[in-house]
């Protein structure tokens, strides 16, 4: 036990605080959160350095290496979220350095699943032009098509997931 | 003022992203084993908060399109290409049940001290790597379905975003209703203080785990 330990928020008032945070990133700049588009500028701008030819040949990344792919408003807003998180772990008492996971698993089997699971979240970002952030929550708010076809494609398919591995997780 | 305000510096990125990763560690989604177990169905939180945070803020943009405070038509609505969103969808699904973690909530773990968020971000850059290179196969998939630009679902159905948005809140209500029954029945959903514990558990376990933790302390 670990007095100094502070209970997450409520489900209702965490959804509220998100809301009212998206609605005024939406009045600031235009549009709403994202997560994976940081990903990709970091993707065409280590693809610049370690393959600059193919990076530079590839119809998806290419065009991003003409400015600085680090350079946008999505690289700050994903440091910010590292920021904002490491503070609200901190001021909760709920920053540890630890791996998270199955306990079953040590930390080699879990860093395989994490590894898995980042390849399939980062093509699938890609793929649906957005994540559960940029797409799902900030396209459903204005009650986007896109960020409900792709919300049955997640939880569909998650639950399945979620079922295969239940033994694995649980 | 016209709203937006179109604001895409280096503050706006920052302060947006500070709330947003702010909520996302409290409302507990830097843990993988918290995030993983909405998909067991013993804990409803991912489903309770994303539902709560659209009707809230679809809600306000609603009323601040009646009321011409700031148009939908001039804020960014993404555009609906049916295989694309149902295959990313499902993958970013199949990698939440799997890794633990979505985009957003990897780099909240991260920030929070999970070692395994850092990862799946790792495995991010690889599959979108993967998905560059794979770029000109997956056009027809990428391009194909397309529905008109920036469709709402008011747009699509002929109904009124008012009566859209109270379907979606009764939907959240029977899922809240349905949810908390199902996070009883398994025990309670994961608070804070059970995955510190387990942690703390296992840091006998495993080398790793526990060599970290014997320098970090339980306490900070």
């Amino acid at each position: 036990m670990n007095a100094s330990i502070r209970p997450f928020w409520s489900p209702l008032v965490a959804g509220v605080a998100l809301g009212a945070v998206l609605f005024a990133t939406f009045l600031f700049t235009g549009h709403g959160l994202g997560a994976s588009g940081s990903i990709t500028g970091a993707t065409a701008w280590l693809g610049g350095h370690v393959a600059p030819a193919a990076t530079r040949g590839n119809d998806y990344l290419g065009p991003m290496l003409n400015g600085n792919p680090l350079a946008t408003w999505i690289t700050w807003e994903l440091l910010g979220v590292l920021l904002g998180a490491l503070l609200s772990a901190f001021a909760a008492g709920r920053f540890r350095v630890r791996v998270d996971g199955p306990t079953r698993f040590g930390a080699g089997g879990r860093f395989a699943f994490a590894l898995v699971g980042g390849v399939l979240s980062g093509f699938g970002a890609r793929m649906a032009r957005g994540c559960t952030s940029g797409l799902a929550l900030s396209g459903g708010a204005p009650l986007a098509v896109a960020a409900f076809v792709f919300l049955i494609g997640f939880f569909i398919v998650g639950l399945l997931a979620g079922y295969v591995t239940r033994r694995a997780w649980a | 003022m016209s709203l937006p305000a179109f604001d895409n510096g280096v503050a706006s990125g920052l302060l947006a992203g500070i709330l947003f990763g702010y909520v996302l560690e409290s409302a507990g989604f830097a843990s993988a084993r918290k995030l993983t177990a909405q998909f067991r169905l013993t804990d409803w939180s991912v489903f309770k908060v994303m539902i709560t945070a659209i009707v809230v803020a679809g809600g306000a943009l609603a009323i601040a399109d009646t009321t011409g405070l700031m148009k939908l038509a001039d804020i960014f609505i993404p555009t609906n290409y049916v295989w694309a969103m149902l295959i990313g969808g499902a993958c970013v699904g199949a990698g939440m049940a799997i890794g633990g973690y979505c985009p957003g909530t990897s780099a909240a773990a991260l920030a929070s001290g999970r070692l395994d968020g850092f990862v799946f971000m790792g495995g991010m850059v690889i599959g979108t790597g993967a998905f560059a290179w794979l770029f000109d196969l997956l056009k027809p998939l990428y391009l194909g379905a397309a529905g008109p630009e920036a469709q709402t679902l008011p747009e699509l159905l002929g109904i009124s975003s008012a009566a859209i948005l109270v379907a979606i809140s009764l939907v959240g209500v029977a899922g809240f209703y349905l949810g908390s029954r199902l996070e009883k029945a398994s025990g309670g959903a994961l608070g804070a203080q059970t995955l510190d514990d387990d942690a703390t558990r296992d840091e006998g376990k495993s080398p790793v785990i526990g060599g970290l933790n014997a320098n970090q302390g339980s306490s900070l």
